[in-house]
């Protein structure tokens, strides 16, 4: 259990995961830093939403160990409820809860989670509007705003437990494109506050800005991993090479 | 050339679209087919209808006199309803077997029931105290119906009848067999193979046999498998049938209801850290029920109207109640389809307040889901 700055936060060791016969992660290996910033691409059904999705357990690897933030995950259920706190998630298709304010949504977690009184937890959360710029809607319920400001509110969500990691599995791709851009803003802004985080998305230009490593994914195993500029301009693989052609000349 | 963009000002609509004849036009005589079935269903109407009156106002009897209501029955030129059946035996059907001159007792309890049944419904009665409310008025009505107390004579179980019967074996039948159905259907979508197992024997086997089996069993078969004089109330047995019946089947409406959960809002609360019962609790029961207020409430008009069978395990509720006072008086007995009439007429008023209740809160989820915030 200790926190020292230089042990690695996420630590993936020989992590192999089926669905039945599939074989869904292969021997991954992967060890992330405190504050690291790492972007994970590749093909559709390589695996890296599986990938992340093992780092908060709602998905479990069958093979291999698991530890992030110093605590193995298996199937005990203490070890998932001490993961998931320190673990926020954002999802592709956001996930807000659609009979709940924006607000409720919001203080929902630290209140029955957390075990914050109500009024500290609105502060809190209000205070994390703010930051995603959307404080004015705190009222509101989460299908009367757009598809941006939902993914805002989600992202608002998550950090309002204070995770240490951040997931994001494809936080732009449900969204529309004049949308793209007002939620990068608030993940870059993100990527500037020391927070380790985890992030599946195709924006290249955002991988490019702000991540510390890329890690580029085929049939469920890492194919291989670097830092952006190395990973753009000499990329090593020859399927590394096919995927950038493919996203990035279009 | 420079385009300039221009708004075109909103227009009245067309006169002929308004007012009374257009009404006539769209919803009577669209077309031939539809012309002709208006004019069809007007004739029958009209043929009907007279005849309709004569027999349930003009010629009735309304006084609890027998040879006149005989005599209007006989009339095959002007037949008439004989309403004084009802005058005459009212408070048999109303009460049952209740000692008479306590009636004003079940009467109370009744009003009580249905002066809960009413409060409840109102949102702003869905406070704290609603859940004890109800506890006190069970046991208020409880206290009127058995007596024995506060120098109430004591009337037991067996003697109990009619509406307030009616009114208690479907609001506690309902109220107790809501938290069942929820539990039995989480049960069955539980990972925990045994619990999902049990449940999905509980659900199945209840839902393969008839009510009446059901009750059947609650009232002869039980006891014998209890030791003589350990033996439950009959009452209270055929709550407990009814209860686990109507269960069974609104287990499967809430379970309807939680698969039509997007598995997205499961992630979303575990990724939260909430627990297995938070995230049904807070996140997908809300939602979950809010699909099937309709089938909800389609279960509940069920288990009111299934109440009517508990007549065969000599329980007098309504209907039970009603064959208690025509069966043996050979003076009234012609006149079953009057006194059916009034039953039903009960029954239905009942059935109608519920669905129009449903309806009710289906506007209103639907409004509070888009406009609740505007309101800010």
């Amino acid at each position: 259990m200790s926190d020292t700055s230089d042990s690695p936060i996420i630590q993936f060791d020989k992590v192999n995961k089926w669905y039945g016969q599939f074989h869904a992660l292969r021997d991954i290996d992967l060890s992330v830093a405190r504050g690291e910033r790492i972007v994970v691409c590749g093909p559709s059904g390589s695996g890296k939403s599986t990938l992340i999705r093992c780092v908060n357990w709602l998905e479990e690897h069958q093979e291999g160990r698991l530890i992030v933030d110093g605590v193995e995950l298996s199937d005990d259920p203490k070890a998932i409820e001490t993961v998931r706190r320190t673990v926020g998630m954002v999802f592709q298709q956001f996930n807000l809860f659609p009979h709940l304010s924006v607000l409720e949504n919001l203080t929902l977690a630290p209140t029955w989670v957390g075990r914050l009184p109500l009024n500290e937890a609105r502060e809190r959360a209000m205070a994390q509007l703010e930051r995603v710029r959307i404080a004015d809607q705190a009222n509101k319920y989460p299908l009367q705003l757009s598809g941006g400001q939902q993914q805002r509110v989600a992202i608002a969500r998550a950090l309002c437990l204070t995770p240490k990691i951040m997931l994001l599995d494809e936080p732009t791709s449900a969204l529309d494109p004049e949308m793209i851009k007002e939620v990068l803003d608030v993940m870059i802004e993100l990527a500037g506050q020391g927070i380790t985080m985890l992030c599946v998305t195709h924006e290249m230009g955002f991988a490019r800005s702000i991540a510390d490593r890329i890690v580029f994914m085929d049939q469920g195993q890492i194919v291989e991993q670097n830092a952006p500029g190395e990973f753009f301009a000499n990329p090593a693989n020859e399927r590394t090479r096919e995927f950038l052609s493919k996203i990035l000349n279009h | 050339m420079s385009a300039t963009f221009i708004v075109i000002p909103a227009r009245a609509a067309p006169v002929r679209m308004l007012g009374a004849r257009a009404w006539i036009r769209t919803h009577l005589f669209p077309d031939w087919k539809n012309g002709v079935a208006t004019v069809l269903i007007a004739a029958l109407v009209a043929w009907y209808l007279p005849q309709l009156l004569d027999w349930a106002l003009f010629n009735a009897v309304f006084s609890n006199d027998n040879a006149a209501c005989r005599a209007v029955a006989h009339d095959a030129a002007r037949p008439g309803a004989c309403w004084g059946v009802i005058t005459e035996k009212y408070r048999v059907i109303l009460f049952g077997r209740f000692p008479h001159a306590d009636h004003w007792r079940p009467l109370l309890a009744s009003l009580l029931l249905v002066l809960m049944l009413v409060a409840s419904c109102r949102p702003r009665c869905w406070r704290r105290w609603l859940a004890p409310a109800w506890i006190a008025a069970f046991a208020a009505f409880f206290l009127l119906m058995r007596g024995g107390v506060a120098g109430l004579t004591y009337v037991e179980t067996a003697r109990w009848g009619g509406l307030p019967l009616t009114l208690l074996l479907a609001t506690l039948g309902i109220a107790a067999a809501f938290p069942i159905a929820v539990l039995a259907a989480l049960g069955r979508l539980s990972p925990l193979p045994a619990v999902r197992a049990a449940c999905i024997g509980y659900i199945e086997l209840v839902r393969g046999v008839p009510l009446i089996s059901v009750l059947f069993m609650a009232s002869f078969m039980f006891p014998l498998f209890l030791p003589p004089g350990m033996t439950p109330d009959v009452l209270l047995r055929v709550l407990a049938g009814i209860t686990l019946f109507a269960a069974a089947y609104l287990a499967e409406v809430v379970r309807g209801g939680l698969q039509a959960i997007p598995v997205g809002q499961i992630e979303a609360a575990k990724s939260l850290g909430l627990g297995y019962w938070q995230t049904q609790r807070r996140i997908a029961l809300p939602q979950a029920l809010r699909h099937v207020v309709p089938a909800i409430m389609n279960s509940f008009i069920s288990t009111f109207k299934d109440t009517s069978l508990v007549t065969v395990v000599s329980l007098y509720e309504l209907t039970g109640a009603l064959g208690l006072a025509l069966r043996g008086d050979t003076d009234w007995r012609p006149f079953y389809f009057e006194a059916y009439l009034f039953i039903a007429v009960i029954y239905w008023t009942g059935c109608y307040a519920m669905s129009s209740y449903s309806h009710w809160v289906e506007r209103r989820l639907a409004v509070s889901n888009q406009t609740a915030g505007n309101a800010q």
